[in-house]
């Protein structure tokens, strides 16, 4: 450890402000939005747009309304919206963004030029892309009658305005779905742990794992959030909404996994093609493994992205459009236009959680790793 | 580059001028020109005071309110702003303490004299009165295409009843029987139903508390809400109501409920001629009653240029106002003394029914339910758009009427 | 069998370039039909002739969208201009402490800070907005400004901590042998190497702010709302005539796409920085 100096004082002093800054518009104000969502702050006409609201503490009302009251549907809808966004979202702009870096790392002519017009629509705001989109999207016009320039009959799909859903479910099975995700995760983890031969950790992975599954077979289907079953599932409006978005995001996975690939040395393929490894063996083998720290990242970036989105589906969709809506958009009508603070900041908080289980533990092991490093 | 420093300099002095009178509305686009010509009569009387005309689209000011609610809690409210009247005006902005009373007004105008008494008790607490109607707008409307309906060889129907039995009929010729939009105007004709299917004694005690939604004889008007929405247009989330309004127009579809502001869209913006470019009756099973709704301007506590909102308020209830605004509107005075001979065909005739008609208040427009039950409503219809289930809305929409006081 | 020839019979390159060209297409499509929209007469903006070119050329519609939105564009430039400024400022001095003179309990700040550039900002609005109100702020660009400014930091300190790891530690030890203190030692050594930091960071905060809606919508009133929040207003309502909405996706557009197209070599940089490790 190095003396500290008055240098090492002023560095601090320097560094100060900021963490002050921080301090107060990240940690005071999400405890203060906390805080909001246990009062009643809004519920009462009267107190929504008073100049000095008084609040009353009402426990976790609010969030068990949202989770389980009768006029809450659209705030679980949107849930269910946002899961279904992510992951399209996500695994668009991945495959997409994948597929382009591929083909531009096999040497092009005109790379400069794909690769800019690959990229540009992020240099976009999400007001300008959901402008633009909803006017390709428009029903009878735009996409679909692109079949028409092809001799065939034009797109039948309602794109934003559609109402159908599919794959739907119970609201009350969500505690035994949850359960059966968060069961498999712990079995894999138990599993690799199994693999690699750290017994003590993997037995306990595979219990909890177990223990968790058997309750989501058995006594999660008993659990009732609500009296009755409300259908929930997979809004067809949504393709749109995430067309508009791998256009936007997938140049960016394409820069990150292009700069990826020629980080890679050529030795390393060279050696597998002497191997006798085939074209798509050595992408297989040797290159794909290789992508999956920088596919982490973009995971990252794309989910906290993906997860906050409300610009895009506002410009496109309008406020209004249960649909395509998502809890972030909801949190601002209801915090913002019907003055009920108290929902907003419960659906924020749950927004933040989220958010958060993602987060965090991608911040401690990146960083963690770093300083071992 | 100088001409946008122009603008710069343009817009740095309108901040400047103590004599701007900032309103705001959400009339633009298509219901604009009413209040361009409303601004333009209050500039020349007033040629002191400059009205700076902020408006913010979107139907039935969803998105405006957002806007102006979020000025008037940041301390920033406008020099005066829309509301409807009734609940929307008293039990948001007055309830909040948010708006001056304007009881001088009216006794220095001799506005209690020409106003209509029902009209004035919708824009009253105990404590005062609170805003200036500027017109008065019918909901329950059905419009259509007289040569159209000739050409499909049907006539409007007078019962919703009748409506369903000529509603295949209609789609069977490739037409969309009933143009619907987004979703508010889903609300919009949900209030015409309700009223047809309940009479207007039992829609008022579905607002005085008296009446359950979830009631049978409400659960009947869900379930008939339920049977025409099979006959609407299945793109209507995207559509504004000018766009449903067009279809109708452009033969795409049969009949559209909306409020009479279609008819001034239709007469002023598309140049048809009330009774023959266009026809409207009562909406199905309402006929003899007038479900009213009226835009106001109020006085926000704390408006930066005071006086020059009382003298715009002071405009937009005079004789002068009201008939300059309410013809290109497309709505009827809601003064007594008003010149009828200015308005077109379809606005005498409701002015007529106005003054004949038993008078119930709007849901979808704010004048009997606050604005919590309003904007969560839309949640009880996207139930019904949702499951088709009659009964789980009407029950949702009795938890919502609990829940936010409805006939407290 | 050549490696070249293996390669070549596993994917034709004819077939590279097809399905390149189909994704430029995909990529470039939605340009071409918001400038042909742009360009057509509001009569003739019709769905079914979407993808025709406009019968006569009407650039009106730029006219018209430049009268509603000069006043966006100024208020965007001048908000990301002072935001990208300051937060590029104060992110490099941060940078700097972090990496150069770390001090007890660095390792539990730095992850704390980098939390709040992932919050989502629904999380913070509501007490931010009556905070903003209660010091005076709420309305004007001042508030915006301090907004973008905190929120930027996370990003522009990790960015300029990652660069600053590169500048070899013996490098400063050397001017500490000089005398030069913290001070000192910022602006003779690091500020002069980290001008393409700089760059980065300008660049990444410069179209994050210009191109942000939620803070804009919620913190400003209308005279000084930034352009996002004006085309979204536009364009949000009763869109019947798209040929404004398209003028002004254009106008909001360009600025972020030249900065991207002049600097684009950075910019890619800037997204690896984005991610937390590059």
């Amino acid at each position: 450890m190095r003396r500290f100096t008055r240098d090492h004082l002023t560095a601090v002093l320097m560094l100060l402000p900021s963490l002050i800054f921080l301090a107060i518009f990240v940690y005071g104000f999400i405890g203060q939005t906390v805080y909001f969502s246990l009062t009643d702050w809004g519920r009462d006409p009267a107190q929504a747009l008073a100049v000095r609201p008084e609040r009353a503490f009402v426990g976790f009302d609010n969030y068990v309304r949202l989770f389980t009251g009768l006029l809450e549907s659209r705030f679980r809808q949107d849930l269910v919206n946002l899961v279904f966004f992510t992951v399209f979202f996500i695994g668009g702009s991945l495959g997409l963004g994948l597929a382009l870096a591929m083909l531009l790392d096999r040497g092009v002519a005109g790379e400069a030029f794909f690769r800019t017009v690959f990229l540009y629509p992020f240099a976009l705001s999400f007001v300008v892309t959901g402008t633009v989109w909803r006017w390709m999207l428009q029903p009878q016009g735009g996409v679909n009658l692109l079949p028409t320039y092809l001799g065939l009959p034009p797109g039948e799909f309602e794109w934003i305005t559609s109402r159908q859903q599919v794959w739907r479910f119970d609201w009350n099975l969500v505690p035994s779905i949850t359960a059966l995700l968060v069961a498999a995760v712990l079995l894999a983890i138990g599993w690799r742990a199994w693999r690699d031969l750290r017994r003590g950790r993997a037995v306990s992975f595979l219990t909890v794992g177990i223990a968790l599954g058997a309750w989501a077979l058995a006594g999660g289907p008993g659990v009732e959030l609500l009296p009755f079953p409300e259908r929930h599932g997979f809004n067809l409006a949504l393709i749109g909404i995430v067309v508009a978005a791998v256009w936007q995001m997938s140049g960016y996975t394409m820069a990150l996994y292009l700069a990826s690939l020629r980080g890679i040395p050529e030795e390393l393929r060279e050696a597998a093609r002497v191997d006798g490894a085939s074209g798509f063996q050595v992408y297989r083998h040797v290159v794909f493994p290789l992508l999956g720290p920088i596919t982490l990242s973009a995971m990252i970036i794309l989910g906290h992205i993906s997860l906050k989105i409300f610009d895009l589906v506002w410009s496109m969709a309008g406020p209004d459009l249960a649909t395509t809506s998502v809890p972030a958009l909801l949190m601002y009508i209801r915090a913002f236009r019907a003055n009920q603070f108290a929902d907003g900041a419960a659906i924020a908080v749950v927004l933040l959680l989220i958010v958060a289980t993602v987060i965090v533990p991608y911040l401690w092991t990146s960083l963690r790793g770093e300083v071992r490093r | 580059m100088r001409r946008l420093l122009a603008i710069l300099i343009a817009a740095g002095m309108t901040l400047a001028a103590a004599n701007t009178v900032e309103i705001f509305s959400w009339w633009a686009g298509d219901e604009g020109p009413a209040l361009e010509a409303l601004i333009e009569g209050f500039e020349a009387a007033n040629p002191d005071l400059t009205i700076d005309n902020v408006t913010v689209t979107g139907g039935a000011g969803v998105v405006a309110k957002a806007v102006l609610k979020t000025r008037m809690l940041g301390g920033d409210p406008p020099d005066s702003f829309q509301a409807h009247i009734g609940k929307e005006l008293i039990d948001t902005w007055v309830i909040a303490d948010r708006m001056e009373d304007l009881t001088f007004l009216f006794e220095e105008e001799g506005w209690l004299d020409v106003f209509p008494p029902d009209l004035i008790d919708l824009i009253s607490t105990s404590e005062g009165i609170w805003s200036v109607p500027v017109n008065i707008h019918r909901s329950n409307v059905m419009w259509y295409v007289p040569a159209k309906l000739e050409e499909w060889g049907i006539s409007a129907p007078e019962t919703w009843e009748e409506f369903l039995v000529v509603c295949p009929a209609i789609q069977a010729q490739g037409v969309t029987p009933l143009a619907l939009a987004e979703n508010w105007t889903v609300q919009h004709l949900w209030e015409s139903i309700a009223l047809a299917a309940l009479g207007p004694d039992d829609y008022d005690r579905l607002w005085t508390g008296e009446l359950a939604f979830n009631d049978p004889k409400s659960v009947a008007a869900f379930e008939l809400m339920n049977d025409v929405l099979a006959c609407a247009n299945a793109d209507a989330a995207g559509l504004s109501w000018q766009q449903a309004t067009d279809r109708v127009v452009d033969g795409e579809a049969a009949f559209n409920v909306m409020g009479d502001w279609a008819a001034g869209y239709m007469f002023t913006t598309l140049g048809l001629e009330p009774g023959t470019g266009f026809g409207w009756a009562p909406a199905p099973g309402t006929d003899g009653i007038f479900m009213v709704l009226s835009d106001s301007f109020g006085l926000p506590l704390g408006a930066p240029n005071r006086e020059g909102a009382i003298e715009w308020l002071r405009y937009i209830g005079s004789l002068e106002g009201t008939d300059t605004f309410n013809p290109i509107k497309g709505a009827i005075a809601p003064r007594t003394d008003t010149d009828l001979g200015k308005y077109n065909a379809y606005l005498q005739s409701a002015a007529a029914d106005f003054a004949s008609d038993r008078q119930v208040g709007s849901l979808a427009h704010g004048t009997v339910a606050n604005e919590n039950f309003m904007s969560t409503f839309a949640q009880v219809m996207e139930i019904l758009l949702d499951t088709g289930n009659a009964q789980a809305a009407a029950n949702a929409a009795q938890a919502l009427a609990l829940q936010t006081g409805v006939g407290r | 069998m050549s490696a070249a020839l293996r390669r070549l019979r596993w994917s034709p390159r004819w077939l590279t370039y097809l399905v390149l060209l189909l994704a430029a297409f995909f990529f470039l499509g939605p340009v071409y039909l918001v400038v042909v929209t742009a360009l057509k007469e509001p009569a003739a903006i019709r769905l079914s002739t979407a993808w025709h070119l406009p019968e006569t050329w009407h650039w009106q519609s730029f006219a018209v969208a430049w009268d509603a939105f000069a006043l966006g564009l100024r208020n965007s430039l001048v908000l990301a201009v002072t935001a990208t400024v300051i937060s590029a400022l104060l992110g490099s001095l941060n940078g700097y402490v972090l990496s150069k003179w770390r001090f007890p309990g660095a390792n539990i700040v730095f992850p704390l800070m980098l939390f709040g550039m992932f919050i989502p900002y629904q999380s913070v609005l509501i007490p931010l907005f009556t905070f903003l109100r209660d010091i005076g702020l709420y309305g004007g660009l001042g508030g915006l400004i301090l907004t973008h400014v905190v929120y930027g930091l996370p990003i522009t300190t990790l960015i300029f901590r990652n660069f600053y790891a590169e500048i070899p530690d013996e490098m400063l030890e050397a001017g500490k042998i000089d005398g030069a203190g913290f001070f000192g030692l910022y602006a003779r050594i690091v500020f002069p190497l980290s001008i393409s930091g700089f760059v980065v960071v300008i660049i990444w905060q410069f179209t994050q702010i210009w191109n942000e809606f939620l803070f804009a919508v919620t913190l400003t009133r209308r005279s000084s709302a930034p352009i996002t929040v004006a085309l979204a207003q536009l364009a949000g309502g009763e869109a019947v005539r798209w040929n404004l909405p398209m003028a002004g996706a254009i106008l909001a557009a360009v600025p972020t796409l030249i900065i991207y197209i002049i600097l684009g070599r950075y910019f890619i940089k800037g997204l690896l920085a984005g991610s937390v490790k590059g």
